[in-house]
C-alpha cells in the first residue's frame, strides 16, 4: 500500500487552474520532491493533500484512506511543517509540543516531548516562549511538532528556508537519519536544489499547476543534460526543450 | 472514541490556558470590562434610587441585575470568538486544522474557554456590586443559573455566526468578535421591559432569547415570581438559533475549505 496515491488532482479558483490533473504515488519510506517556481501548485497540492483545501476533482488516497471521506484518521497518522505556519509564540516550546500531543492523542506524552528535545537539541529552551527563538531553533520545534505523534507521512513546505546554511544542513542530516530510521515517507516542496537533489528519490517539477516531468534526481540530470537540478529548473522554467 | 474527542478538546483549552497564565495584560482584560460597567452603573442607579421614590429605587436595582447578567453573553460570545482569532493572530490555524481535531471538537473546546472566561470575567463584578452597592444577584435565587445558562449558550450561537463571518470575509470581519453583540442590546431589553420598545420592534426582541431573560429577571427580582414562559420561551429560541448558526458554520467552513480561507484567513 502506497503511503500517497493521488489521481487526476485539480483545483480551480473560477477560471484559474492551480493545479492541472496531477497524480503520482509515494511509496512507505520513499521522499518525493515537488520543485517548482512561485504559483507551480506546490502549496496548494499540499494543502488537499492536508485537508485544508477541497480538490475540484480528483482523489487523494493516504494510506489507503480515502481523504474525502475519512480524513481524520487519516490526518491522526500524517503531520506538517512549514516556515509559514507558526506556532503560538506566548507558550513555551514544551507547552507548544504538549498542545499537539494532545490534539495527537499521543501516549505517553511527556516521554516523548523528552525524546523529541534530546534528539532534536531542545532542551536548553525548552521552557522558553516560542516567539523568543532564533530562526533555526524555530525550524528545530517546529520540526519537534511535526514528529510528535510519530507520523507515517511528514509534509514539508520548505522546511529549510531562511535558514543559514549550517542549520540548514543540520536539519537536511537530522531528517535524512529520522526517515532511514523510521521508515517515514516524506512529501516535500522546496525551492532549494541541493536539498531535493540529496533527500529525495523521485522529483516532481511543476509549472503553472501541471507535471512537467519527474524522475529521479539522476535522471533529470541525464534527461537535460545538466550537473545539478537548478540548472534543470531554469531550462524548464524558461520553456527550454531538453538539453540531451 | 469519546475519550479521544475528550483529550483533543482538553488539548485545545490547555492551549488557552497557558496562553492566559503567561499573559496578564490578557487576564486583566478579562474582569476589566464588567468591573468598569459595574462602577459605572452602580453609581448610576446608587443615585436614581437616593433621589427617587420606592419603584424607581427597585428598577434601580434591576438596571444592576441586567448589566451584570447582559456581561454574562457578552463574555461568552467574545469568550469563543477571540479563541478562534487567537489561533488567526499566531498564524497557527493551519496547524491546528491539520490536525485531527474535528471542527466540532474545536467549537467545543472553545466552548469550555469561554466559560472559564465567564466566570473569571463576570465574577469580580458580581463581588463588587455585593461590596460596593449591597446588591446580591443570587437573591433572586437559584433561577439566575437558568438565566445565566440561557445568556452563556445565546453568547455561543452569536460566536459562531460571527466565526461564520470571519470565514467568509476573512480578517476585515474581526471586528465583529467586539460588536455584534452590543448590536442586540436595544432589542434585548436588558434595562428596560419589552414594552417600552415601539410596536414594530417589540417582534425583533421576542425572537431573541435574552429579552425573555430579562423579562424573567424583572419579574424574579420586582414581583418575586418565576415566569417559566418566558423561560421556555428563551430555551426554545436558543435552540432553534443553535441550529441556525451551527449550519451557518458548517457551511462557511466547507465554503472556506473550498476556497482556501483556511490558508490565508489572516490577510
Amino acid at each position: 500500500m502506497d503511503a500517497i496515491r493521488v489521481d487526476g488532482l485539480t483545483k480551480r479558483y473560477g477560471d484559474v487552474t492551480a493545479v492541472d490533473g496531477l497524480s503520482f504515488h509515494l511509496g512507505r519510506g520513499e521522499t518525493l520532491g515537488l520543485l517548482g517556481g512561485n504559483g507551480a501548485g506546490k502549496t496548494t497540492t499540499i494543502s488537499m493533500l492536508l485537508g485544508l483545501l477541497i480538490p475540484s476533482s480528483g482523489s487523494i488516497t493516504v494510506l489507503g484512506r480515502d481523504m474525502a471521506r475519512d480524513r481524520f484518521s487519516a490526518l491522526a497518522r500524517m503531520n506538517f511543517s512549514s516556515p509559514y505556519v507558526a506556532l503560538p509564540a506566548r507558550l513555551s516550546v514544551a507547552e507548544n509540543l504538549r498542545v499537539y500531543g494532545h490534539l495527537y492523542g499521543v501516549p505517553k506524552l511527556e516521554r516523548r516531548i523528552t525524546e523529541l528535545a534530546e534528539e532534536l537539541e531542545l532542551t536548553p529552551f525548552l521552557h522558553r516562549q516560542a516567539g523568543q527563538l532564533s530562526a533555526g531553533q524555530k525550524t528545530r520545534v517546529a520540526l519537534a511538532k511535526s514528529l510528535i505523534n510519530r507520523p507515517d507521512i511528514l509534509l514539508l513546505d520548505e522546511p529549510t528556508a531562511s535558514l543559514d546554511p549550517d542549520t540548514g544542513d543540520w536539519v537536511r542530516t537530522w531528517l535524512e537519519k529520522y526517515r532511514d530510521d523510521s521508515g517515514c515517507s516524506i512529501l516535500l516542496a522546496s525551492h532549494n536544489m541541493a536539498e531535493v537533489e540529496r533527500l529525495c528519490s523521485t522529483v516532481l517539477m511543476m509549472k503553472q499547476g501541471k507535471v512537467v516531468d519527474r524522475g529521479a534526481p539522476a535522471e533529470l540530470l541525464t534527461r537535460y543534460g545538466r550537473d545539478d537540478l537548478e540548472a534543470v529548473f531554469l531550462d524548464i522554467a524558461r520553456n527550454r526543450r531538453h538539453a540531451a | 472514541m469519546m475519550a479521544s474527542s475528550g483529550r483533543r478538546i482538553w488539548g485545545l483549552v490547555y492551549r488557552h490556558l497557558a496562553l492566559y497564565r503567561r499573559s496578564w495584560p490578557r487576564m486583566l482584560e478579562l474582569a476589566y470590562w464588567p468591573a468598569l460597567q459595574m462602577l459605572i452603573w452602580g453609581f448610576t442607579a446608587s443615585f436614581i434610587a437616593g433621589r427617587s421614590n420606592q419603584p424607581v429605587a427597585i428598577a434601580a436595582g434591576t438596571l444592576l441585575g441586567g448589566v451584570l447578567l447582559w456581561e454574562v453573553a457578552l463574555r461568552s460570545q467574545m469568550g469563543v470568538a477571540l479563541s478562534f482569532l487567537e489561533e488567526v493572530w499566531s498564524r497557527n490555524l493551519a496547524h491546528v486544522f491539520v490536525s485531527p481535531l474535528r471542527p466540532w471538537e474545536m467549537v467545543a473546546g472553545m466552548m469550555v474557554v469561554s466559560l472559564m472566561r465567564v466566570v473569571i470575567g463576570v465574577l469580580p463584578a458580581i463581588l463588587l456590586a455585593w461590596l460596593l452597592y449591597a446588591f446580591n444577584l443570587f437573591a433572586m435565587g437559584p433561577i439566575v443559573i437558568v438565566f445565566f445558562l440561557n445568556l452563556t449558550v445565546m453568547g455561543w450561537w452569536v460566536s459562531l455566526a460571527v466565526l461564520s463571518l470571519i470565514l467568509r470575509h476573512g480578517a476585515g470581519a474581526e471586528a465583529l468578535a467586539w460588536s455584534v453583540l452590543f448590536g442586540l442590546t436595544p432589542f434585548s431589553a436588558v434595562f428596560y421591559p419589552v414594552s417600552v420598545l415601539p410596536a414594530a420592534i417589540r417582534p425583533i426582541a421576542y425572537a431573541l432569547p435574552s429579552s425573555h431573560v430579562f423579562e424573567g429577571m424583572r419579574a424574579a427580582m420586582n414581583d418575586g415570581v418565576v415566569r417559566w414562559d418566558h423561560l421556555a420561551w428563551a430555551f426554545g429560541l436558543n435552540i432553534a438559533w443553535a441550529i441556525v448558526a451551527v449550519w451557518l458554520f458548517a457551511g462557511q467552513f466547507r465554503h472556506a475549505r473550498q476556497g482556501g480561507a483556511l490558508l490565508n484567513i489572516g490577510e
